[in-house]
């Protein structure tokens, strides 16, 4: 409005002549901070929330706080998805993954602007964050159709066989993202898991869940399939124990777990999840994960190996 | 919506069509807003132990495949008597449901179990069969050892107001079941109305039925709540008029313990407690057992279980 008032001045100097009435002020326009479940927009069941401050103290929204059996739905959703998502081309699963980075970089802007709010970043910083997430996604992207060559392939033994071993997707994963890097950190946890075929539950950073709900709208805009990913904003503390024991989750990522990762850990023992423990990078901030190219170490513990003998001949 | 319409002593078809058609008329929105009324019901912990339990009791465990083998049947069997082989405190299940040519299998599985085995009979699931070749099927599978006999009207016969037939078909199958019980399915996904299933099951009583089953499972809808809910009401109406009970079996399309819980509240509140027993209410199902267990599962251990823990039959 302001520069509107400019232009005007520019255009009409003569004070007080003619001048427009007043644009009423708008009503601000809030965003409801909610989970990603099966591809919709829910709120908790719980209908519990809870305020999101920036790194200064001040209130940015409230995000919407998960309980027990919105990671429950997160679960059974992401089953679901399983079979038609580790069923698709790596080269399908590519060009999504891609779109993601495409969709991302078209609003990039927004997610500088939420970095520097919410984490107290300079533009700069900010800014490189950003690319370096958009980046991120279009490294896993390339990924996909070639995990198979590099961990795979066929095997020389000594008998009348073909020996052939193919990674495949473990099923359904558990991720609890980073605490501290909230986009770049949970594109780095999130992308490997999904680029093999996995699909994933994600317990966002507790203290700055709203980058993860912003990418969610990118997800959910982007062709990936519903239920691939879902994200609980909330308490690693509250969903973490349910998701550790349940039986159907496959694998969980401790990264952002922090002290709670070793008693996850032993819970998961129980129905023998693969575990992946918090790293070097997991208690950094998102400068912790600018490393443009992570390997496959990401992707390899949510793998299964599938060893196939078939006679020679006949 | 109590009624004492007593049945007509001599059977002609004029005579059936004019005790069906003076019961009174089901308030179809009614009927719809009351079960969704009581599917609204919270059961939980150890009411909802009990419920799952209880249900457990009651699934007619089903496969009614053309593919079915007389392995899968014996697999069937096994889980039939003991649902989760870790945890022997789990009740076994009402019966096992097959088709007539695996009933000497399953019999032969379930010796000494105490399961009981039902078979599907009258040229299942359709009835488009000649009456003698109906009566054969079933003697043959009351024959093989079969406890229970799941037979279907003719709905052609019913839609067109041959009352008679279907009646006369309900009584010679039943005297051709001798000792064996006789559940009539009235295929409601194809009788169109409410008013047509509360026909239907009067006429299924008054022939002689000792249980009343809503659906084969090859045709949707099945078993939805107003359906059960107006069968329900016909064998209370029954026995509040002759004092003696008929029971119920769902089945179709019930997969869940949710769906399960909710069949057992309409059976408390409209039959009444006394149905609350695997005598007097059955629900067919396959998949539904799995469910079962897990959520008993979830229940004593706490922890949510997966399913890949349960056999996929």
């Amino acid at each position: 409005m302001a520069e509107r008032r400019k232009g005007n001045a520019g255009k009409n100097p003569g004070k007080g002549a003619a001048e427009p009435a007043p644009v009423p002020g708008r009503l601000a326009v809030r965003k409801t901070y909610k989970l990603y479940l099966g591809g919709a927009f829910p709120r908790s069941e719980s209908g519990r929330s809870y305020p999101v401050t920036s790194a200064k103290g001040d209130h940015l929204a409230n995000a919407s706080l998960a309980s027990r059996k919105d990671a429950r739905e997160a679960v059974v959703a992401a089953r679901k998805a399983f079979g038609g998502w580790s069923a698709r081309t790596a080269y399908n699963r590519g060009q999504i993954l891609y779109r993601v980075a495409e969709v991302l970089e078209g609003r990039r802007e927004q997610f500088a602007a939420q970095a520097v709010a919410a984490q107290g970043l300079s533009r700069e910083a900010a800014s490189r964050v950003v690319s370096a997430a958009v980046d991120r996604w279009v490294y896993y992207a390339g990924w996909t159709d070639k995990v198979a060559q590099v961990l795979g392939g066929a095997n020389p033994v000594s008998g009348p066989y073909y020996n052939h071993s193919a990674p495949e997707p473990t099923g359904v994963v558990a991720v609890f993202a980073p605490q501290d890097a909230p986009l770049l950190g949970l594109t780095s946890v999130v992308a490997p898991v999904i680029a093999t075929g996995n699909t994933a539950v994600v317990v966002t950073s507790e203290h700055a869940p709203l980058a993860a709900v912003d990418l969610a709208e990118v997800l959910a805009t982007s062709d990936l399939p519903g239920g691939v990913v879902n994200l609980l904003t909330g308490r690693a503390g509250e969903l973490g124990p349910h998701l550790a024991a349940h039986a159907d989750v496959n694998a969980l990522d401790l990264t952002g777990a922090g002290d709670l990762a070793t008693g996850f850990e032993e819970t998961a023992a129980t129905t023998l999840t693969r575990v992946v423990r918090p790293g070097p990078e997991s208690g950094g901030g998102e400068d912790a994960w600018l490393d443009p190219d992570p390997g496959t170490s990401r992707m390899t513990p949510f793998l299964e190996t599938k060893t196939v003998w078939h006679p020679i001949g006949v | 919506m109590s009624h004492t319409a007593t049945a007509p002593e001599a059977t002609t078809n004029r005579a059936l069509r004019a005790f069906l058609h003076g019961l009174p008329g089901v308030d179809e929105v009614g009927a719809r807003a009351r079960a969704q009324d009581l599917a609204t019901r919270s059961i939980k912990t150890t009411a909802k132990a009990q419920a799952i339990d209880l249900a457990i009791s009651m699934v007619d465990l089903t496969t009614l495949e053309g593919a079915d083998t007389p392995g899968k049947v014996r697999a069937l069997c096994a889980k039939a008597a003991l649902p989760d082989p870790a945890d022997r405190t789990v009740p076994r299940v009402g019966a096992v449901c097959v088709y007539p040519d695996m009933v000497a299998t399953a019999v032969g599985a379930l010796r000494g179990t105490g399961v009981g085995v039902a078979s599907v009979a009258t040229a299942f699931p359709a009835g488009r069969a000649p009456l003698e070749v109906k009566l054969a099927d079933t003697r043959r599978a009351v024959a093989d050892g079969a406890a229970e006999i799941d037979m279907v009207i003719d709905r052609g016969a019913f839609l067109s107001g041959d009352y008679l037939k279907v009646h006369d078909e309900i009584t010679a199958v039943k005297e051709a079941c001798g000792p064996a019980h006789l559940k009539v399915i009235l295929e409601t996904g194809e009788l169109v109305t409410y008013d047509n299933v509360r026909r239907a099951s009067h006429l299924a009583i008054r022939a002689g039925a000792d249980f009343i089953k809503t659906s084969t499972g090859k045709v949707a809808p099945a078993a939805t709540p107003p359906v059960v809910l107006v069968m329900l009401e016909a064998v209370r109406d029954h026995h509040a008029a002759t004092g003696a009970r008929v029971g119920v079996k769902p089945a179709g399309g019930i997969r869940t313990t949710k769906d399960a819980i909710r069949q057992l509240v309409l059976v408390n509140e409209i039959a009444g407690p006394a149905w609350l027993n695997p005598d007097l209410f059955r629900i067919g199902a396959s998949s539904l057992l799995n469910d079962l267990l897990m959520q008993r599962t979830r229940l004593t251990t706490g922890t949510y279980p997966g399913p890949d823990y349960y056999t996929q039959d």
